[in-house]
């Protein structure tokens, strides 16, 4: 990679510093200039189609006269001059965005792009006014795209962005561009679902209200009206950086919060449309008391069950509490305060316990360091054991999409990476190294260089091999002749790397995989190798857990007198018959948590538990980086942070001492102080305390409207807006109205610039980190200087087939496999389906036929399940849906037992 | 002292000017049709609602006291599940009018709107709804705009032309 330098151009005669491996549009943003563009995207570089960012060009301080040149399609070399106030240059772009509207349709008014559209604001940048075409205005018919998103062709400017970024970044390929001239058309071949993971992007990188969110139309409100803060995505383990938005009460939509070292500017569609078990009718939003044995839970008052509670823990009753890595750390820390580390269990399965735990262990030790999700996408040679991550880390596989193509874009020299037509050009569809070692078939395959489909065993032995054939003292792994080729190819393939990555992770529940994964990269070190592990994690907290809950792993073994359970199904985290006799074993059960499941019909008490959007916390995403997400709204009711829930039943029970926190910067500084390893968790963003000019920061944008009317039915006196005693955000419009510190800034809005490309002006550089930097802190980050420790060496013996029995395997699913976004309308509507899956030679020796019901024999409990084939599973193992309910808590892999079974 | 009976020689003047005052209620006042009093929301010449709920009077209106929620018909017609303004905040200075892109918010002449309750002026869509399209009877936004709706398809409103089919490679 060549160096950046800064040089110095000159726009209408003043001087600015900007990088040299821009191109002029981004420098000129850089610079906070406002320079109109359309076609121009800051993750797709530039292909000059739009003609929107037309500027002068000068030869020297001497030329007068200059030439119009394309801003995005040319370098920012030193001295260049340019001007974006030369009256031919404005005239022109005042011209082409006269076209472009030609054929608009009027409407602004119902579009759901309004008031954040980039159409919009750059017709009003370059003062088009007044339409002076009488014609016809051209017209289409619209697609059904599924349920995520809305189209209306109408509106479209024909700027490619979409299809460059469909096909192009996310590799999909069942959307196009179609027809010709003024008829472009941008859909798919026919109406159907769109099929990329990834979809939901469209609405952000469409500059017009061609692509909008489906979702969002259900409770369709204004960017302006939308009360939002900085927050975390909670359905996997990377952490993405969102923007969700909230009015009356009902949270309307998430918008990915730029981060330039995690998400950067995209977010999943389980991400981004998982959100609707906020609003969900399983939502828990009162008390509920059981009142005598075996009676159904009512809703009480507060004080009732608190009351109850603290009965339940007095006079030396033995506590036991399961905490979770889906809640944040806050509450799993004062839920291990208030019963002591001893009798706190981390609320992850035994299996679970065990795999984060090596993950935390392997990371904190370095010195291959973690993967952040762009350092990802900067790889230049990965190999993949195990994970079929567009399904269990969908934001990694984009990542993985944009590091194919680092090896051919350095090879060709003399074009720059923004240059993208003619980067493709040049690279015609070279691929870097990508290798795949999964069980099934995945949606990466199209990119890989070569793809392995085996068993666990299978896949763990490829790596340790890769290993040995990087460094002999590695442990030797006996692979077959074919595995050993390949490992001598991959292992070949990395060393010549720059960038070289591992990825493995928790899905196929295999610790020997992440040994292996761990022996490579540490190979690659002693090899002088920067290499980087990216480890996938099931959940927002999952690593945070694992650093809290270095004693108990796994679920405990008796209830006690009273089980404290805590944002947790247990039900996920093992079978049915261990939970039940865990939930019967104690005298009482506990449960806060905001959505009912299993557990919460079991618990004699529930307390209603806030969701990430009405509560503030930590998060420790898989690469061991804190994030803070923040409070969206305040939740009606008796709703409320767990921790709170926490210290109020130790107020009840007379022990307020041992969970003594009633606001959230004293949790987490206690945190950080009684974990070693958690020490830095008080930097992710600023304490409650903090103020610019004596302000807080609005949650509200200065335009949010009908703040005397929207309670008005109610009572016509306006009701104090909330406090937050927990953050520098406020409930309300007032208050700071500047840029905020990164980690604070709910919402990306400039004068001008009213849609998401407004983040330019948050940037220290286009498309690099925020002012300020990037928000987040790594709490492991090993110093890369240590030497590699000893290798793992124990080497499983390769998969063998039992006669009679199947290895089921869990395969994961973007849709499905997660258990919040499962119960978002949308997401629902496309989640997988339960089935188990055989390779078709296996079914025929069963004599099985496709759509035949199978008995699956799962720890003693037989599960019948419609038989799926899948040609790519190698023989001798059964697919398993993971993470469904029903199926969730079984631990795989596991041996099991098939029979056909008959049709109801 | 001097300037007392300035005043009062001025008032004295006042007896043979024309009379102001009128006798209300039992006299009408003639109030100009654009005198900008009680806010009705208008029907479109097809008699259905004009609003679309596009938010933009919410928006514009100084004392926020416009709040609404968008949703759609069957057929993609936009319209307000609920409009409510609190007329016991608005200052009658017809921003809302001037935002509207579809004529659909227009105030009246009518200024008797006094209550003994405040929240007796708490107006809801059934409240402001009337069944004329008021001062700007010819404008149907639905007929301009390019969203297809119930009765309206594709290439059917003002100035469109038929559909493209992108299936056709024809110049
Ligand atoms: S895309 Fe933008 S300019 Fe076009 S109708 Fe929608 S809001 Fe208006
Ligand atoms: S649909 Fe949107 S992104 Fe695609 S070409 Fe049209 S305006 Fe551009
Ligand atoms: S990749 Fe994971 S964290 Fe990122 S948006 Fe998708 S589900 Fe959320
Ligand atoms: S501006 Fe007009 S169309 Fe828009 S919400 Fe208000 S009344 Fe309805
Ligand atoms: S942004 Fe430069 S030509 Fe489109």
């Amino acid at each position: 990679m060549e160096v950046m330098r800064r040089v110095t151009i000159f726009v209408d005669g003043r001087p600015h510093s900007v990088l040299d491996d821009q191109n002029l549009l981004q420098a000129c943003l850089s610079a906070g200039l406002d320079l109109p563009y359309f076609c121009w995207h800051p993750a797709l570089g530039s292909v000059g189609a739009c003609r929107q960012c037309a500027v002068k060009l000068f030869r020297d301080a001497s030329d007068r006269r200059g030439r119009i040149v394309m801003a995005c399609m040319t370098p920012a070399a030193d001295s260049t001059r340019i001007s974006i106030d030369d009256a031919e240059a404005r005239e022109f772009r005042a011209r082409v965005i006269e076209w472009l509207m030609i054929n608009h349709p009027h409407d602004c008014p119902v579009c759901d792009e309004g008031g954040e559209c980039h159409l919009q604001d750059m017709t009003v940048m370059t003062g088009h006014v007044r339409r002076r075409y009488r014609g016809l205005k051209r017209t289409f018919e619209n697609q059904d795209l599924g349920p995520f998103i809305n189209h209306e062709m109408n509106r479209c400017i024909q700027c490619y962005r979409c299809v460059r970024f469909y096909r192009d970044f996310a590799g999909d390929r069942d959307f196009d561009a179609f027809s010709l001239r003024n008829q472009v058309y941008f859909g798919r071949q026919q109406d159907g679902t769109l099929e990329s993971e990834f979809s939901g992007n469209l609405v952000e990188v469409c500059p017009t209200g061609v692509f909008t969110d489906k979702s969002f139309k259900e409770h369709y409100t204004r960017k302006w009206d939308l009360q939002t803060a900085p927050s975390i995505c909670v359905h996997c383990g990377l952490g993405c950086n969102t923007i969700p938005g909230e009015r009356y009460g009902l949270l309307r939509r998430i918008r990915n919060r730029y981060n330039g070292e995690v998400n950067g500017y995209f977010l999943c569609d389980r991400g981004r449309y998982g959100y609707g078990f906020v609003n969900g009718a399983q939502r828990i939003r009162a008390p509920l008391l059981r009142r005598e044995l075996g009676g159904p839970a009512a809703p009480v008052e507060r004080q009732e069950a608190l009351a109850r509670i603290a009965a339940w823990m007095a006079d030396g009753a033995r506590v036991v509490a399961i905490g979770s890595p889906r809640a944040s750390l806050e509450a799993n820390f004062a839920l291990r305060a208030l019963v002591g580390p001893a009798h706190f269990y981390g609320g992850m399965s035994a299996a679970e316990s065990r795999l984060t735990a090596l993950i935390a262990q392997i990371l904190q030790r370095g010195p291959a360091p973690a993967a952040s999700l762009q350092e990802a996408a900067e790889a230049d040679a990965v190999l993949v054991l195990g994970e079929d991550v567009t399904n269990s880390a969908p934001m990694l596989a984009l990542s993985l999409r944009q590091a194919v193509r680092r090896q051919p874009m350095a090879a060709a020299r003399g074009i720059p990476p923004w240059d993208d037509h003619a980067m493709r050009q040049v690279t015609q569809g070279q691929r870097g190294p990508l290798f795949l070692a999964t069980l099934a078939a995945t949606r990466l395959e199209d990119v890989a260089r070569e793809t392995l489909r085996a068993a666990p065993a299978d896949i763990a032995r490829l790596g340790f091999a890769v290993a040995h054939a990087l460094d002999a003292d590695a442990p030797s792994a006996d692979v077959d002749a074919p595995a050993h080729a390949l490992a001598g190819r991959i292992a070949a393939a990395l060393l010549a790397a720059g960038q070289p990555l591992v990825v493995a992770g928790m899905s196929c529940g295999s610790e020997d995989m992440i040994r292996a994964a761990a022996d490579v990269a540490w190979a690659l070190r002693r090899a002088g190798r920067p290499a980087r592990l990216a480890f996938v994690v099931p959940e927002c907290d999952s690593l945070g857990a694992a650093l809290m809950t270095d004693r108990n792993p796994g679920l405990p073994q008796d209830g006690a007198d009273l089980l404290l359970v805590m944002e947790n199904d247990l039900y996920r985290r093992a079978d049915t018959d261990t939970v039940d006799s865990l939930l019967g074993s104690a005298r009482h059960v506990v449960l806060i948590d905001h959505t009912a499941h299993a557990t919460a019909a079991a618990a004699d008490a529930v307390l209603p538990a806030a969701t990430f959007a009405e509560a503030t916390g930590t998060l420790v995403n898989n690469e061991g980086r804190a994030q803070r997400y923040f409070r969206v709204f305040a939740a009606a009711g008796d709703v409320q942070e767990s921790w709170r829930w926490i210290h109020d039943i130790a107020a009840a029970a007379g022990r307020t001492r041992d969970a003594p926190w009633t606001r959230l910067d004293d949790v987490t500084a206690a945190c950080a102080t009684a974990i070693p390893p958690l020490r830095r968790i008080v930097e992710a963003a600023p304490g409650a305390a903090f103020r610019i000019a004596g302000q807080k920061i609005p949650r509200e944008p200065p335009r949010y409207s009908g703040r005397t009317a929207m309670h008005a039915q109610v009572d016509v006196d306006e009701p104090k807006p909330p406090d937050d005693p927990d953050t520098p955000l406020a409930f309300s419009m007032e208050g700071y109205a500047g840029r905020p510190p990164s980690p604070l800034i709910p919402y990306f809005w400039s004068p001008g610039w009213n849609s998401v490309q407004a983040v330019n002006k948050f940037q220290e550089e286009i498309a690099g980190p925020l002012a300020g930097g990037d928000p987040g802190v790594r709490l492991m980050a090993p110093s890369s200087g240590t030497a590699p420790p000893a290798y793992f060496r124990e080497v499983p013996p390769a998969f063998a087939r039992r006669d009679g029995h199947w290895l089921a395997v869990p395969l994961h699913h973007i849709f499905g496999s997660d258990e919040l976004s499962t119960r978002s309308p949308p997401v629902a509507s496309l989640a997988a389906q339960p089935y188990a899956a055989l390779n078709p030679d296996d079914a025929a020796e069963l004599g099985l036929n496709g759509g035949d019901l199978l008995h699956v024999q799962l720890r003693g409990i037989s599960h019948r399940l419609p038989l799926r084939f899948e040609p790519a599973l190698p023989k001798g193992l059964l697919g398993l849906p993971a993470g469904m309910d029903g199926l969730a808590g079984i631990p795989l892999p596991d041996w099991v037992r098939v029979a056909k079974a008959e049709a109801p | 002292m001097w300037s007392s009976l300035k005043t009062l020689w001025t008032i004295f003047l006042h007896i043979f000017r024309r009379r102001e005052t009128i006798q209300y209620p039992e006299q009408r006042p003639s109030i100009p049709p654009r005198w900008r009093g009680r806010i009705v929301l208008t029907r479109d010449p097809d008699g259905a609602e004009r609003c679309v709920a596009c938010y933009l009077c919410a928006a514009a209106c100084p004392p926020d006291c416009i709040s609404l929620q968008a949703t759609e018909d069957e057929h993609g017609r936009r319209y307000p599940a609920f409009f409510r303004i609190n007329f016991s905040r608005c200052i009658f200075c017809g921003y809302c009018e001037e935002a509207c892109p579809t004529y659909a918010i227009q105030l009246t002449p009518d200024f008797e709107m006094g209550e003994y309750q405040r929240h007796n002026l708490v107006y809801e869509k059934e409240d402001l709804l009337i069944n004329g399209p008021g001062k700007y009877p010819g404008y149907n936004f639905y007929r301009v705009a390019g969203l297809a709706i119930g009765g309206k398809g594709k290439g059917e409103a003002e100035n469109e032309a038929p559909p493209t089919d992108p299936r056709s490679l024809m110049p």
